[in-house]
């Protein structure tokens, strides 16, 4: 069934259609219409569930988390200062094996104050042991948060993940979305079960317990090993998703690479921009081509080689800003899995604290590649959509 | 219903479980720490269980039918003494670990 | 499933790492003797920790997990409304933590829960300061008590936990001490019988912390309750019983002699805690009678 939805209620869709059974949420800008919501639907009936009104982010993960090992479908959402409050037990989720999917609505984490879409908020979480799906648009989120619970849930997974939606971009603009019907995501999801470390008094068991120097290697090793044979149950999922509602889902989606001669990797909603100034380039007969990342951790490096093996000048645009890094994440990474290749990879970023990502910038972005790649100049604006003398940017009286 | 019958059938196998669970129970040879030893004096012990209501280990056993009345697993006693202290006859001394008394 | 390497007579093992003297560990003993296997109890980092063992092994053979510090109280949300959601009443969900985790650290966490009404058995194991840290101040460290980031003595006297809880119209909550355990039993029971959330705080001597003989953990217990220091009562459905009142305090003296993190408190500050004791004695009697 076809209904206008913005990427917050198509998040909500998702959790009710995967029969959430517990929910802990607290609001916050951009993500509160999500736990307004599904405290809405759980009040009327439209939902099965518990709804508990927790006090804080920290206690929403905390309460997942409980509620999760006790045999419940457990559910969250949350942006910004609040995914940075949680974090703590992001960590804890994913060490203990709670397989927890929450939607996360992009927002940078203050200081400076904004309330805007970028990603610093999951980025800071890159490395925690949660997977993370990063969504192009509403529908995208609808599918990627029903498809995730079925991977976090795989019992050699047991991993939590987030899916993540740009603030406002995403979580307020209204698309038409295709809701599956209920029928048809319980054929694709099965019941919750629990078959790991669970909290049960018939069958106890002491769950998260000290772990000593002598196997707390090996228990981590657990974590990295479900990373890294998450691709193979992710790839399944992904095809019984297509077969079962029809659309196709992809690790990484690739648009007009093949003859490319510099190609964009992106993630996000700007993808939509960059495949819009793509093809308006392609028409001016420059070869450019554009790599969305949709699966971020684990991070899809043997794809991304495949597709960009023989490319020679590859840029990567980041909306986060990486401080004292050499780079920020998306572009280290794409650069460690051209390890080997030679390719002149160049870092973007841009888009932060809200400020579009508009059509002109990309351009800019794609014309110094191909320039790059044309041997005219060397020219590389990393920080894509600074604006003049940003040191000036306050200037105010003071007694000196 | 289908549940339930499922429960019924369940059998206890040994499954792997990822992440850190603990299901072994046990406990230390805490006695092994003690530099001191409760020991009663049967013939005053009233048999009341005061000294086995406030064991911090709950290693202390009161048989009211046999002449050592009050039986300590020394595997576990830590010798903290709170024992000799509580005892309202005061029949319980603490001697030096290794000594003859 | 529990594989028994060495049993006990209760749901928890004889062979824990806890101190000598441990009050603590006294008090797990009568929650577990009480609340039985029917449970899941939820315990945070801190000493009650070493009851949870390490590795594959666990002191304790019933349901449960080890939380964070400070989310000991959310975490009991979650389970219980997962239970709830299950139509599972007859689990009794526990907290068990201690003074920095409940009073500090994961106060907000706690008032979120009392404040919503989720029906969870809250313990909370007071012996003053972070002692499984190494003895460092909490707000439940009680005035002049020496620690280490406060080794002059701390200059203020120790937060109201139950007073908290009683801001919020909890249904049950009550102090015990470990002299008296047929009172403590008996409101271990009140607690789990409690429609909705329920608070304990129990004053736990600490002989590494507060420096004093293991032997003396009970007759310390008992006499914070007769020097006023600590004070039995229940607040029940808005009602308060106070549950003991001695028939005349006995001097301060009488409970801190018996503790080295008193030990450099002068004559002249003694006189001082005495008056503050005496003091805050009578104006809560007064305050719970009223």
């Amino acid at each position: 069934m076809f209904k206008m939805l913005d990427g917050n209620t198509s998040a909500v869709e998702a959790m009710k259609l995967a029969r959430v059974k517990v929910i802990a949420a607290y609001p916050i800008t951009p993500q509160s219409t999500i736990s307004e919501k599904l405290s809405e639907i759980v009040a009327n009936g439209e939902m099965d569930a518990k709804y508990i009104r927790v006090e804080s982010e920290h206690t929403a993960m905390s309460a997942c988390i409980g509620a999760a090992l006790t045999g419940s479908r457990a559910g969250t959402a949350t942006s910004s200062n609040g995914l940075a409050l949680m974090n703590e037990m992001i960590v804890a989720a994913s060490g203990i094996r709670a397989p927890i999917v929450m939607p996360v609505v992009n927002r940078a984490i203050a200081t400076p104050w904004s309330l805007w879409c970028e990603h610093m908020d999951t980025m800071s979480q890159r490395d925690l042991g949660w997977m993370q799906f990063f969504t192009q648009n509403c529908q995208d989120v609808l599918d990627y948060t029903i498809a995730a619970y079925k991977i976090a849930e795989n019992k050699d997974i047991m991993t939590p993940a987030m899916v993540c939606l740009d603030g406002f971009f995403l979580s307020h603009s209204m698309q038409k979305i295709d809701v599956p019907a209920q029928e048809k995501v319980d054929e694709f999801l099965p019941e919750y079960e629990l078959t790991n470390s669970y909290l049960n008094p018939e069958d106890p068991m002491f769950v998260s317990n000290v772990v000593g120097m002598n196997d707390y290697t090996e228990v981590k090793y657990q974590q990295k090993y479900a990373m890294d044979n998450a691709f193979g149950v992710i790839e399944n999922v992904f095809d019984e998703f297509e077969k079962q509602f029809g659309r196709k889902l992809n690790i990484i989606e690739e648009y007009k690479t093949e003859d490319a001669d510099v190609v964009l990797v992106c993630m996000g909603s700007m993808t939509g921009t960059v495949k819009y100034v793509v093809d308006i380039m392609r028409e001016q007969g420059k070869k450019v081509g554009m790599i969305k990342i949709v699966v971020f951790r684990p991070f899809p490096y043997k794809y991304i080689y495949e597709v960009l093996k023989d490319k020679k000048v590859i840029g990567v645009f980041d909306r986060n800003s990486c401080l004292g890094g050499q780079y920020p994440p998306v572009c280290t990474e794409v650069i460690a899995a051209m390890k080997g290749a030679d390719a002149d990879i160049r870092d973007y970023v841009g888009g932060l604290g809200g400020r579009d990502v508009n059509p002109a910038n990309i351009e800019k972005i794609f014309n110094e590649l191909l320039d790059i790649y044309n041997g005219s100049s060397d020219k590389h604006t990393n920080w894509i959509d600074l604006k003049e003398n940003p040191m000036d940017s306050r200037e105010v009286f003071k007694y000196v | 219903m289908q549940k339930q019958q499922e429960k019924h059938t369940k059998q206890l196998k040994k499954c792997r479980v990822l992440g850190p669970v603990a299901t072994k129970f046990t406990g230390g040879n805490t006695g092994s720490w003690r530099l001191e030893r409760p020991v009663v004096d049967f013939d005053a012990c009233i048999k009341c269980g005061t000294c086995a209501m406030y064991c911090p280990t709950d290693v202390i056993e009161i048989d009211k039918n046999a002449k050592e009345c009050v039986k300590i697993d020394y595997y576990y006693c830590k010798g903290c003494g709170i024992c000799a202290k509580e005892c309202p006859k005061k029949c319980i001394s603490i001697v030096p670990e290794r000594s003859e008394e | 499933m529990y594989e028994i390497i060495k049993d006990s007579k209760g749901t928890l093992n004889h062979g824990i790492s806890a101190c000598a003297g441990c009050g603590m560990e006294l008090l797990a003993r009568c929650v577990f003797d009480v609340l039985g296997q029917d449970i899941i109890i939820v315990i945070p980092p801190g000493c009650a920790a070493l009851l949870t063992g390490m590795g594959t092994e666990s002191g304790i053979k019933a349901a449960g997990m080890m939380c964070n510090l400070e989310n000991t109280a959310s975490t009991c949300s979650g389970i219980r409304a997962s239970l709830d959601a299950q139509g599972n009443d007859h689990t009794t969900v526990v907290g068990f933590a201690g003074d920095g985790g409940t009073l500090d650290i994961g106060l907000q966490s706690l008032s979120g829960m009392i404040e919503r009404g989720d029906k969870v058995l809250y313990i909370c194991y007071d012996n003053e300061a972070y002692m499984n840290t190494g003895i460092q101040s909490s707000s439940a460290t009680p005035f002049l008590a020496s620690t280490t980031t406060q080794p002059a003595g701390k200059p203020t006297v120790k937060k109201d936990l139950i007073g908290i809880a009683m801001a919020h119209e909890i249904p049950y909550a009550a102090t015990a001490s470990l002299h008296n355990i047929a009172d403590l039993k008996k409101k271990i029971q009140k607690a789990k019988d409690t429609d909705g959330p329920s608070l304990l705080h129990v004053l736990i001597p600490c002989p590494t912390g507060w420096r004093s003989d293991p032997a003396d953990t009970i007759t310390l217990a008992r006499a914070a309750v007769n020097t006023g220091v600590w004070v039995l009562y229940e607040y029940e459905d808005g009602e308060v019983t106070v549950n003991y009142k001695p028939k005349e305090l006995k001097p301060i003296e009488e409970y801190i002699s018996l503790q080295g993190r008193f030990k450099k408190v002068t004559d002249e500050e003694k006189k001082e805690m005495q008056k503050i004791v005496k003091k805050s004695y009578e104006r809560k009697i007064a305050k719970l009678e009223k």
